[in-house]
């Protein structure tokens, strides 16, 4: 190591927020074996649907993972199955955001693309930040591939590329040569085209090749000729960047200081689902999982299917109504009930989600949001269905709401929607959304013994006290008595019900009675849920409101805009009905308050109609896309300059 | 059900163990009463213990039903009683399961979920009361409705074609059909016990009388002076005879079927077609199902009864296999399962 090497990795650590693609520039002539230290970085990985690209992603990250990072990842693959080749609507991407501290998002805009054909260049220009490393494969870069790109010119000899580090790299070419001695066929020898720019990616931040290549052994394990074409066209693309000129210097993200512990990567659907099989083993009730293939929520369903070996009962309906009902039905029978679904899906469940309301019986709506109304945007994310979680509903027919905040998070929050709901006996909505559904975090696996207990409050046999709708005096919850129990025989239904008895009564006084029973029973959860936490001094000037899936940029955004001096606070929400307690105090405390939502402005109108004393000023996004730091910054500074 | 199987005088139930204390609120006359007692009476008589039975139902006239069993009981909402009634069945396999329906409840805005549980075949007991009309709104056409029947929103005919019920459900798969009268408490009764035996999903039609708003929908099959000429009581084993004089029978001509008379024509007994509620082939069962008055007359009894694995059977077998063989045993196996990675 020379002393310029010495010079710049000192000066690289000691810079707080570093810019990676304008350092990357500066670097430009320096020799290869320089590496340099950057506090986090965005990769983003495009290709045609068939270029592996979603397999390149994952094999990164696993090797981000071993490099000791924190990191979150996001799928971005077309609504299509198969669109056509070389079409823009036909790329798929992923993208990681990797870091030596915490890792709140998968990242804006990209420092670093890979783009195997035109289309998915052009699908990405508008991804990636001003001056990124954009490595091409430039063999895919001909007349047919412009055309299909759509494309009207060659768009690296144009000049709507300067001022990015373009590497053309002849991916296509040099992978044939690689494994020219294994005489494959020109299209198996294609396929793994998508490891040379792995190759490259790993030489440029010195990551070890040998993990990568062990993978190859056990996923290829029937096929030895693939095992080798694959680490031979892994170790030409990582041989292939250390001729590159053009790369001047290699990085390192140094490891992030995570706590001590086994870690894993983990998809938000995954974690909701994992979270749920937890709860189940803990409250010693069999799970009943209700569903219906949804985009994007199946995952959920797909995962639980996978679990019969802890008992789950994963039962693919007919349709959604079938999926809730079944689970109302196994609620009956003491089962933890779920039912998963997207907005549409949550537009069918609404009768039946009144029905667990009149029965009083716990079930676990899980809606994973996506871009609405009716079919709307399926693929893409959105905070669109708040306002019918809450609402969507005849008649007064409150449940409890709770939002998870990251794809971590899921996990938690359906721990914890599955113990409101058991120990509440009240139907319990978890919102989550596409991008936590689909994007992955680094997750510390917790041991389920350190996990909150769960007791439901379940009816001995032949208890001579037991009424179906006798109540728990603190939390106003009936009792679960379950069928083929001695002596606890009985009957509910949607009919109203006598308060006590629960015998079908048409009273109105008792209708009176037992509507203000069912909300007052809702609102006391307030007691057994957190308080709100404000990130940053409660009597900041501005004071940023969100919940749910946005979390990770609300906290990027506020964070970085205190460290700037300027007096912001965040309060992010996880828990919508009931709010927590002091959600009025912290909201007392502030000048300003700015709703922020990917919707139009669903939460913003809750809290105006809940504590319509304060002015609430919103920010919202409905493009299906999520938030990016710099419209935030700017919005928050506008507030604060006023 | 099969551990649940206890000597019946073991557990000493009698009809009463069985009748709620609510009031029952059909109407005068109607013939859910009929079908009430006979429930009554099987329940003690299944050698299941009382609390394991449940009882459920979607919304009309007979979906009222589980209020008056004192049993564990469900009232759904409107068509989902199926749906319903998979999820007790699959919670606890155990549990006997009845599902209580109308021809509105099941045939209209629950038939997607009928027909499926019937594919699927998960061992519930499922009562159709059908009585051609929705009741509990008060007379409009149903989809069992005849047509040209002049009702609330047909008030110049039905133009709509019927389903028959049997017919759906063996076009479904179904395993098990039976047909019984709401006028005929022993009948009744025997076609109830035959169903609780079935394993798999069994659909019993129950032609009942709506004595408000389609009175006498049933009349030539249950009136005292066509009754004879128009019902045929169907036994496994023996030959589709009916008739006051039992001398008419049932043949099979070519791909359909033919009233016959014995005696005429060189019809002898030999030539009427014998029942066979095992044949696996759909064909004739479905014909016997489509069986109405004027034409034919309309069998009564068990028409199809096939043994096949139960859905709930398959699920439970499936898991008890991975719980044995998956190297995941516990929540925290699943957690670190796979890709991962320790910090020191």
């Amino acid at each position: 190591m020379d002393l310029i090497d010495s010079f710049f990795r000192i000066r690289a650590y000691s810079l707080k927020t570093y810019n990676f693609a304008l350092l990357n520039k500066s670097f430009m002539t320096i020799k290869k074996s320089k590496i340099v230290g950057l506090e986090q970085v965005v990769v983003r990985f495009a290709g045609d649907s068939g270029d592996g690209m979603q397999l390149t992603g994952s094999l990164f990250s696993d090797s981000t993972a071993f490099a000791g990072n924190d990191f979150a990842t996001f799928p971005d693959y077309p609504a299509e199955i198969r669109a056509p080749q070389g079409t823009v609507a036909g790329v798929s991407g992923f993208q990681i955001h990797f870091g030596r501290k915490t890792v709140y998002t998968s990242g804006d805009l990209a420092d670093v693309l890979i783009a195997m054909n035109p289309a998915s260049l052009k699908a990405n220009m508008k991804w990636i930040k001003q001056g990124a490393i954009i490595i091409l494969d430039i063999d895919a870069f001909t007349e047919k591939g412009f055309e299909k790109a759509g494309y009207a010119a060659d768009p690296t000899a144009d000049g709507s590329l300067d001022g990015y580090n373009l590497i053309k790299a002849p991916i296509s070419n040099l992978t044939k040569e690689a494994v020219i001695s294994l005489n494959l066929d020109n299209k198996s020898v294609l396929k793994s085209k998508n490891m040379f720019a792995l190759g490259i990616i790993m030489y440029m931040f010195n990551r070890e090749i040998d993990l990568v290549s062990k993978y190859f052994e056990s996923k290829f394990k029937a096929n030895p000729l693939v095992v080798e074409a694959n680490k031979m066209v892994l170790a030409a693309g990582f041989n292939y960047a250390d001729t590159l000129e053009v790369l001047g210097s290699t990085f390192k993200v140094e490891p992030a200081p995570l706590e001590k512990g086994k870690y894993r990567n983990i998809t938000g659907n995954v974690a909701t689902a994992w979270g749920l099989i937890a709860a189940s083993e803990r409250s010693g009730r069999e799970l009943f999982l209700g569903s219906y293939p949804i985009t994007p929520a199946t995952e959920i369903l797909q995962e639980l299917a996978k679990h019969k070996d802890l008992s789950v009962k994963a039962f693919q309906a007919e349709d959604e109504i079938a999926g809730i009902v079944s689970a109302i039905g196994a609620s009956f029978t003491g089962s933890l009930a779920i039912t998963t679904t997207s907005g549409p899906g949550l537009s069918l469940k609404s009768e039946a989600i009144g029905l667990a309301v009149m029965t009083e019986l716990p079930l676990v709506i899980v809606d994973v949001q996506r871009g609405g109304p009716s079919t709307g945007l399926p693929t893409k994310s959105e905070q669109s269905d708040l306002l019918q979680a809450l609402f969507g509903r005849n008649g007064d027919a409150p449940v409890i709401v709770i939002a998870a905040q990251s794809s971590v998070d899921c996990f938690y929050s359906a721990y914890e929607a599955a113990k409101l709901s058991l120990e509440h006996m009240t139907p319990t909505i978890l919102l989550t959304d596409g991008s936590l559904a689909n994007g992955s975090e680094v997750f510390k696996i917790p041991r389920v013994a350190d996990l909150p207990e769960i007791i439901p409050p379940l009816v001995k046999a032949n208890d001579p006290n037991y009424k179906p709708y006798r109540r728990d005096p603190e939390k106003l919850n009936r009792f679960w008595a379950i069928p083929g129990t001695d002596g606890l025989r009985h009957r509910i239904g949607g009919l109203e019900k006598e308060d006590g008895s629960g015998n079908v009564s048409h009273d109105p006084m008792n209708h009176q009675r037992m509507t203000f029973l069912r909300e007052e029973k809702v609102n006391r959860v307030a007691n057994y849920i957190p308080e709100q936490l404000v990130y940053g001094s409660e009597d900041a000037e501005l004071l940023v409101v969100s919940w749910g899936g946005t979390y990770g940029v609300m906290r990027t955004v506020v964070e970085k805009m205190q460290k700037q001096g300027k007096s912001i606070s965040l309060a992010h929400f996880r828990h919508i009905m009931p709010l927590p307690k002091n959600t009025e105090t912290v909201f007392s405390k502030s000048k300003k308050i700015v709703v922020c939502e990917i919707n139009n402005g669903q939460f913003v109108k809750y809290l105006r109609m809940s504590f319509p004393q304060y002015k609430y000023d919103q920010y919202n996004k409905i493009q299906g896309l999520p938030f990016m730091v710099a419209e935030l910054e700017e919005k928050f500074n506008t507030l604060l300059n006023h | 059900m099969e551990n649940q199987i206890i000597e019946t005088q073991q557990l000493n139930l009698t009809k009463e163990d069985f009748s709620s204390d609510q009031m029952v609120k059909w109407c005068p006359g109607c013939g859910d009463h009929a079908i009430l007692h006979s429930v009554e009476n099987v329940f003690p008589n299944l050698g299941v213990r009382k609390e394991d039975f449940v009882v459920v139902s979607g919304i009309g006239c007979s979906s009222r039903f589980p209020y008056y069993m004192n049993t564990y009981g469900f009232h759904s909402i409107h068509g989902r009683a199926a749906a319903l009634a998979t999820g007790v069945k699959l919670s606890n396999p155990k549990l006997s399961v009845w599902m209580i329906t109308g021809d509105g409840d099941s045939m209209a805005i629950g038939g997607n979920h009928f027909i499926h549980t019937v594919r699927r075949n998960i061992d519930i007991n499922i009562l159709l009361f059908n009585n051609k009309i929705y009741g509990l709104t008060k007379g409009q056409f149903s989809p069992t409705t005849p047509k040209g029947t002049k009702t609330k929103t047909s008030p110049q005919g039905s133009f709509e074609r019927p389903f028959n019920p049997g017919e759906l459900v063996i076009g479904a798969q179904g395993n098990f059909f039976a047909r019984t009268l709401d006028t005929n408490p022993k009948h009744m009764t025997s076609i109830f016990i035959e169903a609780a035996k079935h394993k798999g999903t069994s659909v019993v039609e129950v032609l009942q009388n709506c004595v408000i708003f389609s009175n006498k929908a049933h009349e030539l099959i249950t009136s005292r002076e066509s009754k004879d000429e128009n019902q045929l009581f169907i036994e496994h084993g023996k030959p589709l005879i009916f008739g006051s004089n039992k001398d008419k029978g049932i043949v099979l001509r070519g791909t359909h079927l033919e009233v016959a008379k014995i005696g005429e024509n060189g019809i002898t007994e030999k030539d009427i077609l014998v029942h066979d509620k095992n044949e696996t082939d759909p064909g004739v069962h479905v014909m016997i199902s489509r069986m109405m008055p004027p034409e034919f007359p309309v069998a009564l009894g068990v028409i199809r009864a096939i043994e096949f694995e139960t859905f709930d059977q398959a699920m439970d077998a499936t898991i008890a296999h991975e719980k044995e063989y998956s190297k995941i045993k516990t929540v925290d196996d699943m957690l670190n399962s796979g890709s991962t990675w320790t910090i020191e």
